[in-house]
């Protein structure tokens, strides 16, 4: 019998150690894979033209504003356009997405599937299939460069979305509860308001977030449908570039200034999205 | 009831004040490149001479700006007033109806037509921006191309540059000067595919050693041993003495390559001869060398390409007068003496447009070097003969047919793909010749 030998259960725990650590390693190492391109492109923003260029790239340099003076001038009326079409269509897409969600959910009918699948379809062709007979419309509505022309665009590009994941997470509601509410005299709108939209506020949360940032990053309709009044951060971005000379330094500069604004929203409703994203995952 | 009457003329008489001074919103489209972005920066100048004309700038990089400019002015939305316009597409526009014929405009106004000297424009570039006897656009800035060379790597190798060099001689310096492992190489040519990018540069080198893209009876030609004999020489020099991903390498990639010292030679864009004297971003300001573009075995025609920045009015404007007040004053002797006197150095002046710009002593002291060279090589691109043949079609490294886009993509594509060893020479010319002729069935020029 010697004294070195270790228990099994001594050992387990040790190896359980070990795999914990590894695993915590490996999550570092994913994050720092994710946040590099960010990193680099934000360490950019601060370098000139040629220091943005070089190779091999400098990582140890003065750091300079002039890029983000250049980008400042263009950036806020950009910005309150992107804020503008991005939280308008957001709420548009909700308010007639989610009593849709609701009714397909919870009262659903014999071409429920079908009328979900319909839907999802419209987002079957691409973008640029449809923009020319769009240009038109919406030159003969005058709403060419214009919010309300974005909001609805980006509107009718989230419905989809907001529609199918309300969808699935107002399914996880158990039927139950409706009943219970039922039995208690509730009416379909107070089932709707009072036990639905509590219920999947973090469902509501992480939609939402997804809803912002795809209409938040969208670039091809607001490039053809916007010129100047309404065009948002992401055709301002555009205008960084230059087929003549060096721009990566310029165009980072206003890439960070873009992303800035959906990084801090995202942080602050990091927890939300979390349990949203993760909701129902344990089916 | 009284003071609201009173209120009331109040109101009128301020709406009639505001009318009486209601400015004109012009809107521009254009793109990002330094000249552009000099020109947004003036526009204070120009509200001192017109205070009554509102200028809203739309900036986007070049493919999307093109798109977006030919939805716009296809459908007549009317969102632009003034367009940058590349030279390429001027003949197209202009058949297309989609472009303000600006003769008409010269003739009415007499005061503009007097100060901006429309003779002064090099006739080169007025001739391919008129179509039918109109002119359509003005030159904002025009480019050549011709040879870059790094003065300092040709001393060490013991070699001259000839001033009118040939491409077997740029091969030859090109061995004699590549030393991979020492971080140089001998030569830089652009690889990146793209119609505006590696067959710019192809579509010169077919034209000088003999080649067209299309015959009388637009037959294409790549199946001619012109073009097998131009890519086999490109290919073969760009592998055995160029950088290493060639295929990468556009406009850009081989500007900084070569503004650090790496490249024995360089053949591209007359404007970067501004760039590579820029102490700000070049290392090599010292050592840069300038030459004409090369010639092949074939003809001197064709040889160096032509590229202008236009601006135009489209069709759909309701702004004529105060789009073309803009577009002659930014193209104007007086725009150019602006550029130089707020920048400081006459360098800093869009270059190949104007006669009176290469006659200014002050410009032949700051560009001295190469502005010849650059002048010499614009006056000397016709696009109207490019090439040994004849051809049904205008433009030196490029097809002036809607379709070229498209088709010149493709086969920059099949060249890439002959240059990085996917495909054999002469399956690229055989994929190329039958887009090529795919492209001129289906856009009827083939009968």
């Amino acid at each position: 019998m010697t004294t070195t030998s270790t228990s099994p259960a001594v050992r387990a725990r040790r190896g359980f150690h070990t795999r914990r650590w590894l695993l915590t390693l490996l999550t570092y190492l994913i994050t720092a894979v994710f946040l590099f391109p960010l990193a680099w492109m934000i360490l950019a923003a601060f370098k000139t033209e040629a220091q943005a260029f070089a190779t091999p790239p400098v990582v140890l340099f003065t750091p300079t504003l002039d890029n983000f003076h250049r980008a400042w001038g263009a950036y806020l009326p950009a910005l309150t356009n992107s804020l503008v079409a991005a939280l308008g269509s957001t709420l548009l897409a909700f308010v007639l997405g989610l009593p849709a969600a609701f009714a397909l959910a919870v009262y659903p009918t014999r071409r429920a599937q079908g009328v979900l699948t319909w839907m999802l379809s419209t987002k079957f062709m691409p973008a640029v299939g449809v923009i020319v007979p769009l240009f038109l419309l919406f030159r003969n509505l005058h709403l060419l460069d214009t919010l309300p022309g974005l909001i609805l665009m980006y509107t009718t590009m989230n419905l989809p979305l907001v529609v199918w994941m309300m969808h699935s997470y107002l399914t996880e509601i158990p039927a139950a509860i409706y009943e219970a509410a039922k039995v208690d005299g509730a009416s379909v709108g107070q089932e709707f308001f009072r036990i639905a939209l509590p219920l999947s506020m973090p469902g509501i949360s992480a939609t939402a977030l997804l809803a912002l940032i795809f209409a938040w990053n969208e670039v091809f309709f607001a490039l053809n449908l916007t010129s100047s009044a309404a065009a948002p951060l992401s055709v301002f971005i555009g205008q960084f570039k230059t087929s003549q000379g060096l721009f990566w330094a310029q165009l980072s500069a206003a890439a960070t200034l873009t992303v800035l604004p959906v990084l801090v929203f995202g942080w602050i409703a990091q927890r939300q999205l979390i349990r949203g994203l993760s909701f129902g995952a344990v089916k | 009831m009284k003071r609201t009457l009173l209120a009331l003329t109040a109101l009128t008489a301020t709406l009639t004040a505001t009318h009486a001074f209601a400015a004109t919103t012009i809107t521009i489209a254009t793109v990002n490149n330094p000249d552009m972005v000099t020109m947004q920066g003036l526009t204070s100048e120009f509200n001192k001479k017109y205070p009554d004309i509102n200028v809203k700038w739309v900036v986007l990089p070049e493919n999307e700006l093109r798109q977006k400019i030919t939805l716009d002015v296809a459908s007549g939305a009317g969102t632009f007033d003034i367009a940058t316009v590349g030279v390429y597409e001027v003949p197209i526009w202009a058949k297309n109806g989609w472009l303000e014929p600006l003769t008409p405009l010269f003739q009415k106004n007499p005061g503009i037509a007097d100060t901006y000297k429309l003779n002064d424009v090099l006739p080169s570039v007025r001739n391919a921006l008129t179509v039918g006897g109109q002119l359509y656009a003005v030159p904002f800035y025009a480019e050549s191309s011709m040879t870059f060379y790094n003065k300092d790597l040709f001393k060490k190798a013991g070699l001259t540059m000839p001033q009118n060099p040939t491409w077997q001689q740029l091969q030859g310096f090109a061995a004699k000067i590549h030393n991979p492992t020492g971080g140089v190489y001998g030569i830089c040519l652009r690889g990146l595919p793209g119609w505006g990018e590696n067959m710019a540069f192809i579509t010169t080198m077919v034209n000088t050693f003999g080649g067209r893209w299309f015959n009388q009876n637009w037959q294409a030609q790549l199946n001619t041993p012109a073009w097998k004999s131009a890519l086999t020489f490109y290919v073969n020099t760009l592998k055995k003495y160029g950088p290493p991903g060639a295929t990468s390498n556009g406009f850009t990639e081989n500007l900084t390559l070569m503004s650090q010292g790496k490249c024995g030679m360089w053949v591209d864009a007359t404007v970067a001869a501004g760039f590579l004297s820029d102490p700000g971003s070049s290392k090599i300001v010292k050592s840069v060398g300038f030459a004409n573009a090369p010639v092949g075995p074939g003809t001197p025609r064709g040889s160096n390409w032509f590229w202008s920045w236009n601006l135009a009015i489209p069709k759909s404007t309701k702004n004529e007068d105060a789009a073309f007040k803009f577009l002659t004053w930014a193209t104007s002797p007086e725009y150019i003496d602006l550029v130089a006197k707020t920048k400081g150095t006459w360098a800093a002046v869009p270059p190949g447009t104007r006669t009176s710009t290469y006659n200014n002593p002050s410009y032949k002291k700051a560009a001295g070097a190469f502005s010849n060279i650059v002048l010499s090589s614009i006056n000397r691109a016709d696009v109207t003969k490019p090439t040994k043949d004849p051809v049904p079609y205008t433009g030196i490294q490029y097809v002036s047919i809607p379709q070229f886009q498209a088709l010149g993509t493709q086969v920059g594509q099949y060249m890439a793909g002959a240059l990085s060893g996917q495909l054999t020479i002469d399956q690229a010319l055989k994929q190329g010749q039958d887009a090529a002729n795919r492209t001129a069935k289906e856009g009827g020029y083939q009968k």
